[in-house]
């Protein structure tokens, strides 16, 4: 598939350097357009791709974003996958606690990132890497 | 893509164009530190409008900039936030500090004119 094309409804996007979360992050804004967002809420979508992507980029690179359109019974949405094989998050709950950090960033990455999507999940192993899962329905 | 940086009387103004990097962040804060000694200026003001994305890099990183041109003797104002990005910003949990911030880049000279009197 090239790249910006969608007519199947899914992009991946390679995270290996910096310029790849911005990369990211605008994809994610076109293809909720695309799905109908409009407004405040391609802004949450776009920062919450940019803080799972950062995550990628500070903990585990390389990883991969992966952005689909997705249907469910009554709406449609925006589904966001960012995956790698980095080391894993021993503690997920903890992990997910406001000011956390491992890095020196705020902390605020996966919480933050929670608050400003609709369903978000985590799933991690130790020294195989994380998979973080968020959806976003259109109001 | 490097930020135009421009010397307006006591103040330099940088413009930002275009979506940044990480490192296009880093580079502006340095830029912005480094202006503020060679021309002796009295304010700065970083215009975000073309933003759509204030994430948590960037906020921290505009902090850091604040803070290092403060600690250079000038002030530092942000202008030009967007709505929709200060509504995410707030639900992020992101704040700026005691950095300041204007609607426009006519409201931020009168701020630091202001400021200077």
């Amino acid at each position: 598939m090239k790249r910006g094309d969608m007519s199947h409804g899914r992009r991946i996007i390679p995270i290996v350097s910096d310029a790849d979360i911005v990369e990211a992050r605008m994809a994610a804004r076109t293809l909720a357009e695309f799905v109908g967002f409009s407004g405040a809420h391609l802004v949450m979508i776009a920062t919450a791709v940019s803080e799972v992507a950062r995550n990628i980029i500070e903990y585990a690179k390389p990883g991969e974003v992966v952005l689909s359109v997705v249907q469910n019974s009554l709406r449609r949405g925006l589904e966001v996958v960012a995956r790698d094989q980095g080391p894993g998050i021993a503690d997920i709950s903890q992990a997910m606690q406001d000011g956390f950090s491992t890095s020196r960033s705020l902390g605020l990455g996966l919480p933050g990132s929670r608050r400003l999507m609709d369903e978000f999940e985590v799933e991690s192993k130790v020294g195989l890497g994380t998979t973080v899962t968020m959806r976003k329905w259109l109001p | 893509m490097r930020v135009p940086i421009l010397k307006q009387g006591d103040y330099v103004i940088a413009s930002i164009q275009s979506a940044l990097t990480d490192d296009d962040l880093l580079k502006l804060r340095d830029d912005l530190a480094a202006h503020v000694g060679k021309y002796r200026s009295k304010g700065v003001i970083v215009d975000v409008t073309v933003l759509d994305v204030m994430d948590s890099f960037a906020s921290r990183t505009v902090r850091d900039l604040a803070q290092m041109v403060r600690l250079r003797g000038a002030k530092t104002v942000i202008v030009g936030i967007q709505p929709e990005v200060a509504f995410a910003m707030v639900q992020l949990g992101l704040e700026l500090g005691d950095v300041a911030t204007a609607l426009d880049l006519e409201e931020a000279l009168a701020l630091l004119q202001n400021e200077a009197r």
